[in-house]
C-alpha cells in the first residue's frame, strides 16, 4: 500500500487522539508481558501486578529458555523446510494456473480454494490414521505420526491452496508476451518457468515464505494431534508450561515472548510482504 | 485437433497433478472419510464400526454439553465478528484520509496477527483473571484503580464467551483494518469529488459513495472472521484450558477423541464444524471466482 497524501480532514486532532488511545489499548498486553517477565518471584503478587519491577532480573527468562529451547528448535525444523516446500509447490501450481491453463482450470482452482477454508478438525482423525498407517508401512516409528516429518507433510499439503493463490495472483501480472516470446525462441513450459518466471518471482516467494513460516510456527492444532513429546514444537511446549499451575507468571510470560520472537522479527523486517500476504488471503489480487 | 491442443496444455496439467492428487486425498478424501466415520457406531478404538446412517448426528443433540458448546460458539462468533468488524472499520475510517505516523499506527494495530494464539492466550488469561478485591490481578485490578466494576470475564456463565472474544478481537481487528483501508483507498477520488459537486455533504459522500463500494471488502472480512470463529480452538485452550465453562465444538471434539476415545463422536462434531463453515464459504467462493472471470 502506498502512502497517500494527507487530505483535508474533519477533526484531525480528534482522529489522532483516538488512534493514540487505541495504540495504548493494543500495547497493554505487551506491557504486561514485558514487565512481568522481568520480575523476580517475590514481586509476583497481585498488589503489584501493574507496577514496574523494583528489581529487574532475567531469572524468568533463563528458566523459560531452558524449558522452551527444544520446542524452539523443533519449530525451526518444522517451519523452515515446511515453508520452502510450500513455496516450490505453490509456485509451480500458480504458474500453470495463470499461464498454461488447461480445460477445467477454473473449476480446479475453486476446488483448491475451498481447501483454504476447511476447518482442520474435519480432516484430523483420518489424517492421524493415515500417518499411523505410514509409520507401520515404512517401519519408521515416530516419523510420520508423532514426528516432525508428518507435521511438515500436513502443513505443506494444507498450505497448497493459499500458496497457489498467492503465486497465481502474482503471475497473472506478468505479461503473457514474455512467455510467448520464450516459446517462439523454442523454450518449453519448464524452460519458460525457469528462465522467465522464476527470476521475477521474488516478491511472491517472500510473501509465501512469511505466510507459511508464520502459520507453521504458530500452529497448535496439528501439532497437538500429530506430534509426540520429543517433537513438540514451541506452541505445544508453551501451552504445557503455562498450563502447569506451579509455573510463576514471570516464567510463563517470558516463555510467551521467547516463542514469539521469530515471527515478530519477520513481521518487523518484512512487514510490507506480510501485509501483501494478508491481502492475498482475502482473495484480493 | 484436440490432440494438437492437448500438447499445449498437457505439460501444465502434468505439473499440477501432484497437487491435484494431494488435495484430492487430503482435503476431499479425508473430509469424506471423516463423514463416513461419523456415520458408523465406532464408539471405541477397537470395534469395526457398522454403518448407522445419521444417527450420531441426531443423538448428539441429546447431550447437554453439545448444546452448551454450540451456544458458546454462537455467542463467541457474534461477539468476535461484530467486534472485529466494527473496530477494524473504525481504525481504517480514522486513518483513511492519511494521518501523520500512519505507517506506525498500522504496524502497531497489525502486529498481534504475527503472534500465536497460544502466546497471547497466556497474557490474556492473566488480564482476564476473575479474582476480585485484594486478589485482583490483570484488568480487574486496573479497573478497580480507575473505578470501573470488576468482572468475571470468561468465567461468567452468560457473557463469558463474549469476554473470550476480546483477545480474538485484539488479534484480528488490525487485519480487518488493513482490508478496509485498502477498500477506502480503492474508492476513486473522482467519485467522491463528483458527489461533492452534486451537493453531498462529507457524510453524504460516505453514505452514498464510499460505504456501498466497501461491501465486497466487508463480505471478505466477514467470511474470513466467520470461518476462524467457528473452528476456534487454540485461543480457548490457551486462555481457559479445557474447562466446560468455555467449551466450544472444537474443544469438545478434542475431548471426544483423546479423553473419551470415541472416534465416531469426534468425527460427528468435526462434520458439524465443517458443515457450518461450508454453508457460507462455498457460495462465497463460487461468487468470487465468477466475479473475477467476468472482469
Amino acid at each position: 500500500m502506498t502512502a497517500v497524501a494527507t487530505r483535508r480532514t474533519a477533526f484531525p486532532w480528534l482522529r489522532f487522539g483516538l488512534l493514540i488511545l487505541f495504540v495504548v489499548v493494543f500495547l497493554i498486553p505487551i506491557y504486561v508481558l514485558l514487565v512481568t517477565s522481568f520480575k523476580p518471584l517475590t514481586e509476583a503478587d497481585p498488589g503489584q501486578a501493574w507496577n514496574l519491577p523494583r528489581t529487574w532480573t532475567t531469572e524468568a527468562w533463563q528458566v523459560a529458555w531452558e524449558k522452551l529451547a527444544p520446542g524452539l528448535w523443533n519449530s525451526v525444523l518444522l517451519a523452515v523446510p515446511g515453508s520452502l516446500l510450500s513455496c516450490a509447490l505453490g509456485s509451480m501450481n500458480g504458474y500453470v494456473l495463470s499461464k498454461w491453463r488447461f480445460p477445467g482450470a477454473d473449476v480446479l482452482f475453486t476446488l483448491f480454494l475451498f481447501g483454504m477454508f476447511i476447518p482442520y478438525q474435519g480432516v484430523m482423525i483420518p489424517l492421524v490414521q493415515l500417518l499411523v498407517g505410514l509409520n507401520e508401512l515404512t517401519g519408521l516409528q515416530g516419523v510420520f505420526y508423532g514426528g516432525i516429518p508428518g507435521l511438515v507433510l500436513a502443513h505443506v499439503v494444507y498450505g497448497i491452496p493459499i500458496c497457489t493463490l498467492i503465486f497465481r495472483n502474482y503471475y497473472v501480472t506478468i505479461p503473457d508476451e514474455l512467455i510467448e516470446a520464450s516459446r517462439v525462441d523454442g523454450a518449453g513450459m519448464l524452460r519458460a518457468y525457469w528462465s522467465v518466471v522464476l527470476p521475477v518471482s521474488g516478491p511472491a516467494i517472500a510473501v509465501v515464505v512469511i505466510w507459511q513460516f508464520t502459520s507453521l510456527w504458530n500452529d497448535f492444532l496439528f501439532a497437538v494431534f500429530l506430534t509426540g513429546p520429543t517433537s513438540w514444537p514451541t506452541t505445544v511446549m508453551l501451552n504445557n508450561i503455562a498450563g502447569a499451575q506451579a509455573t510463576p507468571y514471570s516464567q510463563q510470560m517470558a516463555a510467551a515472548i521467547l516463542s514469539s520472537i521469530p515471527t515478530m522479527l519477520i513481521y518487523v523486517v518484512l512487514g510490507r510482504f506480510f501485509m501483501r500476504g494478508l491481502m492475498a488471503g482475502a482473495l484480493k489480487g | 485437433m484436440l490432440v494438437r491442443r492437448a500438447r499445449t496444455w498437457l505439460p501444465g496439467l502434468l505439473l499440477v497433478t501432484p497437487s491435484i492428487v494431494l488435495i484430492g486425498v487430503f482435503v476431499y478424501g479425508m473430509l469424506g472419510w471423516n463423514f463416513r466415520l461419523a456415520m458408523t457406531d465406532k464408539h471405541d478404538e477397537v470395534s469395526e464400526g457398522k454403518f448407522v446412517g445419521l444417527r450420531n448426528f441426531i443423538d448428539i443433540w441429546d447431550q447437554p454439553r453439545w448444546h452448551l458448546s454450540v451456544n458458546h460458539a454462537i455467542v463467541f462468533t457474534v461477539a468476535f465478528v461484530v467486534g472485529a468488524l466494527l473496530l477494524g472499520w473504525l481504525l481504517a475510517f480514522l486513518m483513511e484520509k492519511g494521518i501523520r505516523g500512519e505507517g506506525t499506527f498500522r504496524a502497531i494495530y497489525l502486529f498481534p496477527m504475527a503472534i500465536s494464539f497460544v502466546a497471547t492466550g497466556i497474557v490474556w488469561r492473566w488480564l482476564m483473571n476473575s479474582g476480585t478485591g485484594e486478589r485482583a490481578v490483570g484488568l480487574n485490578r486496573l479497573f478497580d484503580w480507575i473505578g470501573l466494576p470488576q468482572w468475571q470475564w470468561f468465567r461468567d456463565p452468560d457473557w463469558g464467551m463474549a469476554a473470550m472474544a476480546i483477545p480474538a478481537i485484539w488479534q484480528m481487528s488490525g487485519y480487518v483494518m488493513a482490508l478496509f483501508l485498502a477498500g477506502f483507498r480503492g474508492v476513486p477520488e473522482e467519485l467522491r469529488e463528483a458527489a461533492r459537486v452534486d451537493g453531498c455533504t462529507e457524510w453524504g459522500v460516505y453514505r452514498h459513495v464510499v460505504l456501498p463500494l466497501l461491501r465486497p471488502v466487508t463480505l471478505s472480512a466477514l467470511i474470513i472472521l466467520g470461518h476462524i470463529s467457528l473452528k476456534v480452538f487454540d485461543l480457548i485452550v490457551a486462555v481457559s484450558g479445557k474447562q466446560i465453562i468455555t467449551d466450544v465444538p472444537a474443544v469438545f471434539m478434542w475431548v471426544a477423541v483423546f479423553d473419551s476415545h470415541d472416534p465416531a463422536k469426534g468425527a460427528t462434531i468435526a462434520s458439524y464444524i465443517v458443515l457450518s463453515v461450508a454453508i457460507f464459504v462455498i457460495p462465497y467462493l463460487i461468487w468470487s471466482v465468477r466475479k473475477e472471470r467476468r472482469s
